[in-house]
């Protein structure tokens, strides 16, 4: 298993450096009935390869459309954006990225294992390797043994390590989740976290992570952006100084307090002009 | 379910109870007016079971009707003109029929009509405006049309049948098929999945609660159609065409027990699409 896992690694993680997304004066204007909303405004953001960047801000900040326009959900109105070289649209054709969202959304009336086989069904892939790639998922989100099960026999957080297994089940090295975790209680926040970030450490994806927690956003990260409303805009970017071996209780370090306050700063400046 | 039994029952009781004060009521005025020709005086125990056992009574008694039924179904042979249970597979014939073409047609509609948006424009108004011409207008136009290019006997009544059922299926299907929500279609979108696959795995599995409730109404609808679509043929055979000769000769007690067994069918059709249904969605994990 770890060698086909440091396989796995090495087929994935391209060299460091590169910038896998990249946004240069992005704006996005919604019309809406009440007039437009200006979601966006002149974002410029590079992402690189294996990063953990997280997007933190009040609601309105334009962080989930953000990754929303990365994952070609959205059509910005101004600006550029590249995922892997090419346009978000090319990237999604290609199935470059898996999207975790807020809710699970598995089938209900599918097993674990039907679901997350679901995406291989539709890209295609072979039924040994559906199956193969099902068992190994599965195990990388410690949920070995419930392939069998349905998903109202599972907790909460167990429903969302199948989701966030779901989007890791083909060959995307993007990763693009918007607050996976902000419908579950702390204490099984904290253990996901936990294990969200052994998975980045062993699969060596580029995670892009939505969040309006400040402690989850410090301790997950190597890279902070902090967003504000009206119009939607980044007003600051933290390279996080932590080490990438996060042990939970890290986040009583000065370091991290530290990471923690300049993030809150960031956050009190945006709403200044409120 | 036990706690159910008591007040069902009082329910039921209590219809009966009315039914044989009406039909002491409606009944009253023939036996006065037999009693007053042969010159007797009635006692009120001899008026009540005189209203209770008249040949052609203004509303038979619920016994009068059981007998009825119980001598037509059970003691006649199933091979009889006279057998309520030939007639009743004639009319259940046709009304199977109809809804299998009808949901047929239903679903093939409410799929064009989620998929191609000028058949969401155009075809909706022309369902709607379909179900508004009364039935029983033109349904004779139906049997004759037919005819006149030699088709007649089930297929007609089964048109009449699938005229009623589609519409249920229709609008129950667009809205089953649309229930998916924003978030699941996006996460379809991620995978690049055709629209084809996104019907197959994600769309029609959904409207899974939509299209059994839509079978039920569709399949009551669909037993009226084969009714009303004996009617007009000269009254031959099937539960309406009992109906029909009852009404001609004032036999009012066969067309009670006509419409009894068309509510027991009926029943029975909608009691075995509700099974299928709990069946279904338990497994699918969709119950309620």
């Amino acid at each position: 298993m770890a060698n086909e896992l440091n396989k796995l690694r090495q087929t994935q993680a391209p060299s460091p450096a590169t910038s896998v997304i990249r946004a240069q004066n992005l704006d996005l204007t919604f019309q809406t009935n009440d007039g437009p909303v200006h979601a966006l405004k002149d974002v410029s953001l590079d992402i690189g390869a294996g990063d953990f960047v997280s997007f933190i801000g009040p609601s309105g900040c334009g962080k989930t459309t953000f990754l929303r326009v990365m994952a070609d959900l959205e059509q910005p109105t101004g600006g550029t954006v590249t995922v892997n070289g090419v346009s978000p649209e090319e990237a999604r054709r290609a199935r470059a990225y898996g999207y975790v969202f807020q809710a699970a959304g598995l089938y209900p009336w599918r097993t674990i294992g039907g679901n997350i086989r679901l995406p291989l069904e539709i890209m295609g892939y072979s039924r040994a390797d559906q199956d193969a790639r099902v068992a190994r998922v599965l195990e990388l989100v410690e949920l070995d043994g419930f392939e069998k099960k349905y998903p109202w026999q599972l907790s909460g957080g167990m429903q969302q390590r199948a989701s966030i297994a779901r989007a890791l089940a083909f060959d995307a090295d993007i990763l693009l989740m918007d607050e996976p975790f902000g419908a579950l209680d702390e204490i099984v926040r904290d253990h996901l976290n936990e294990q969200l970030l052994k998975l980045w450490d062993r699969t060596g994806k580029t995670i892009a992570f939505v969040t309006h927690s400040i402690p989850e956003a410090v301790y997950l990260s190597t890279k902070i952006v902090v967003m504000s409303p009206r119009p939607g805009r980044i007003t600051d970017v933290i390279d996080s100084p932590l080490p990438r071996d996060r042990p939970l209780d890290i986040r009583d370090t000065p370091e991290f307090l530290e990471v923690a306050h300049r993030v809150r700063e960031g956050l009190r400046a945006g709403h200044g002009d409120d | 379910m036990r706690q159910s039994v008591v007040p069902v029952l009082t329910v039921v009781g209590a219809l009966f109870v009315v039914w044989y004060a009406a039909a002491v009521w409606l009944n009253a005025p023939w036996a006065h007016d037999k009693a007053k020709r042969s010159g007797e005086v009635l006692s009120v125990s001899a008026l009540v079971a005189d209203t209770w056992a008249q040949d052609k009574p203004k509303l038979p008694a619920p016994h009068q009707v059981a007998i009825e039924l119980w001598e037509t179904t059970v003691e006649k042979k199933i091979t009889s003109k006279r057998s309520l249970v030939y007639h009743s597979w004639v009319t259940l014939s046709a009304t199977i029929l109809g809804f299998v073409l009808g949901t047929g047609l239903g679903t093939l509609l409410a799929v064009g009509i989620v998929f191609n948006r000028t058949m969401d424009m155009s075809v909706m108004p022309w369902v709607i405006a379909s179900q508004t011409i009364p039935i029983l207008a033109i349904a004779p136009m139906i049997i004759v049309v037919l005819n006149a290019v030699g088709i007649s006997g089930l297929l007609p009544k089964a048109m009449i049948s699938m005229y009623l059922s589609f519409f249920p299926v229709v609008v129950g299907m667009v809205k089953g098929l649309r229930s998916p929500d924003a978030m699941q279609l996006d996460q379809m979108r991620t995978w690049n999945a055709s629209a084809s696959q996104t019907f197959w795995r994600l769309r029609l599995p959904s409207s899974m609660p939509y299209l059994f409730t839509s079978l039920k109404i569709g399949m009551a609808a669909s037993l009226v159609g084969a009714i009303v679509g004996e009617l007009p043929t000269g009254a031959i055979a099937g539960l309406g065409a009992r109906l029909l000769a009852g009404s001609y000769y004032g036999q009012t007690i066969q067309i009670w027990s006509a419409l009894i067994m068309a509510a027991a069918l009926a029943a029975a059709l909608v009691g075995i699409i509700g099974i299928l249904q709990r069946v279904t969605l338990k497994r699918m994990g969709m119950a309620q």
